[in-house]
């Protein structure tokens, strides 16, 4: 198990759970486009850039191509 | 920056490029196989919650255990320089990989094609669906519309029912007398029909309709939470109906990765890498291997990634003996462009209002007047956000008739310090 947060909120994820995974879980938008719609991820692959979010401070990271990892935070709807 | 050198060096860790890097273990060089995602096995052997299941994956992964062949995950290479030279980022800054030799296997990624929707929350790819789930999303009792086109939707499908959910329609946009012609031709590799065969089985209760393309998607709008509930409309035959479904499985086929390989300057030919026997490429000492030299699945794969493996580490008589097979999967290829072919009505769904790029909001009607990929870029940003027209580029190639934009460093975004 993994504890993450997302948005300031605690989640709880297995082992080698992508954060994209972890964040459709948590209900939240991943980021908001440049005219203001909610987005999520599309191709599951690191390919679109859909589900951008910050990770630990470090904005736009592809949350499909990342584990959850202990004590991760995250921010969405960026 | 972290500099080395290898002989052969791979890029894409899926069949492709661990059958090469099998091969070419063999010849005594260094062989290094650099790949994006944080474990190898492409999209096919994608790792489930961290652990690679196909036994076929297995055994290519057990021969880079034993040492001769150096893996480097997360590592996305974005620019080249002359002196054959691959530039990456990886998690603990960047890495460059001077080589003798290199074998490209960046493999496919899906087509997307825009309707009205496509852009909300709900709406995946079908193999992007699949990704997510292998990466711990749950879809237990969940209702999905998979739809779209190519073989991958069945594969889909069952995945998506093996893991709880209910699929609720396969929407094939293919017709039905292709999909006949193209089951019936499958007795010429009898592993698949086997295959097809046991994934027909196992999709029982699941209607397969070709004929049947998605023409709309409807969702709440909302912008705290995402959407909980999805109205799809399909079209089979002049007649629509609604569907409502929690997720979307879309997508149109695959397209081949052909950034890096355009970046290298590689000849490319309908829409793919060209080779020659020994999957050469037009470049001296570039090889390609997999979904690049066209969409043929995993055995085609397979057997051009051990060809260029052979071939660039010198084995060019173990190569040759090959070359016979390889013809023959690559076949199924070309069987599959034919009957997964885009059929023309798909150019209508878009809108004037329909977003084509995602990254940068721009619609249908502000692009569409314009002739060429170029100047969308320059007057709309069509194509210029971070996915780097890899979602819209094959969309408008389709819609619009445009050819694929020219290629330039960095192929993926990088942060300035690496560049």
């Amino acid at each position: 198990m993994h504890k993450i947060k997302v948005n300031g909120r605690e989640v709880r994820v297995g082992e080698g759970t992508t954060l994209a995974a972890a964040i459709l879980a948590s209900g939240d938008p991943f980021r908001t486009s440049v005219r203001g719609e909610a987005r999520a991820p599309l191709c599951g692959i690191g390919i679109c850039f859909e589900c951008r979010v910050t990770v630990n401070g470090q904005p736009h990271v592809r949350s499909c191509t990342v584990l959850a990892e202990d004590g991760m935070e995250i921010v969405t709807g960026e | 920056m972290n500099k080395t050198s290898t002989d052969i060096l791979i890029v894409g860790a899926g069949p492709a490029g661990l059958a090469a890097a099998a091969a070419a273990a063999n010849s005594g060089g260094t062989v290094t196989l650099i790949d994006e995602n944080p474990r190898a096995g492409g999209q096919i052997w994608r790792a489930e919650l961290g652990k690679i299941r196909s036994p076929a994956a297995s055994k290519f992964l057990r021969a880079l255990t034993q040492g001769r062949v150096d893996l480097i995950n997360s590592a996305t290479v974005f620019a080249f320089s002359g002196d054959n030279t691959l530039t990456a980022q990886t998690p603990g800054g960047s890495i460059s990989i001077s080589c003798g030799k290199m074998i490209l296997a960046a493999g496919a990624r899906e087509r997307f094609l825009p309707f009205p929707g496509w852009t909300l929350p709900g709406v995946f790819g079908a193999g992007g669906l699949q990704a997510l789930v292998k990466g711990g999303l749950s879809i237990e009792n969940k209702r999905i519309v998979v739809a779209g086109s190519g073989p991958l939707l069945l594969a889909v499908a069952d995945y998506l029912k093996t893991h709880g959910a209910t699929v609720l329609v396969i929407a094939e946009q293919a017709s039905a007398a292709k999909i006949r012609r193209f089951a019936r031709g499958l007795w010429r590799q009898p592993e698949k029909m086997v295959q097809a065969a046991a994934l027909r089985a196992r999709l029982i209760g699941i209607p397969y309709k070709p004929d049947t393309w998605i023409t709309r998607c409807r969702g709440p709008r909302v912008s705290k939470r995402l959407a909980r509930e999805l109205e799809v409309t399909i079209k089979s035959r002049g007649s629509s109906r609604v569907i409502e479904c929690d997720y979307v499985a879309c997508g149109f086929h695959l397209v081949p990765n052909l950034e890096l390989p355009m970046l290298l300057g590689c000849q490319i030919r309908d829409g793919s890498v060209s080779v020659g026997d020994h999957q050469q490429t037009s470049v001296r000492d570039v090889y390609c291997a997999g979904e690049l030299t066209g969409i043929a699945g995993i055995e085609s794969s397979l057997i051009e990634g051990e060809i260029a493996g052979l071939a660039a580490s010198g084995q060019t008589e173990k190569a040759k003996t090959l070359i016979k097979k390889r013809d023959a999967a690559t076949g199924f290829g070309r069987a599959l462009d034919h009957t997964f072919a885009l059929r023309p009505e798909l150019k209508h769904l878009v809108e004037d209002d329909t977003l084509i790029c995602r990254c940068e909001d721009v619609s249908y009607a502000q692009v569409k007047d314009f002739a060429t990929f170029r100047e969308a870029k320059l007057q709309t940003r069509c194509g210029m956000g971070p996915c780097q027209g890899r979602v819209c580029g094959p969309a408008v190639e389709y819609l619009l008739g445009w050819e694929p934009a020219s290629v330039r460093p960095p192929i993926f975004p990088v942060k300035m310090k690496y560049l």
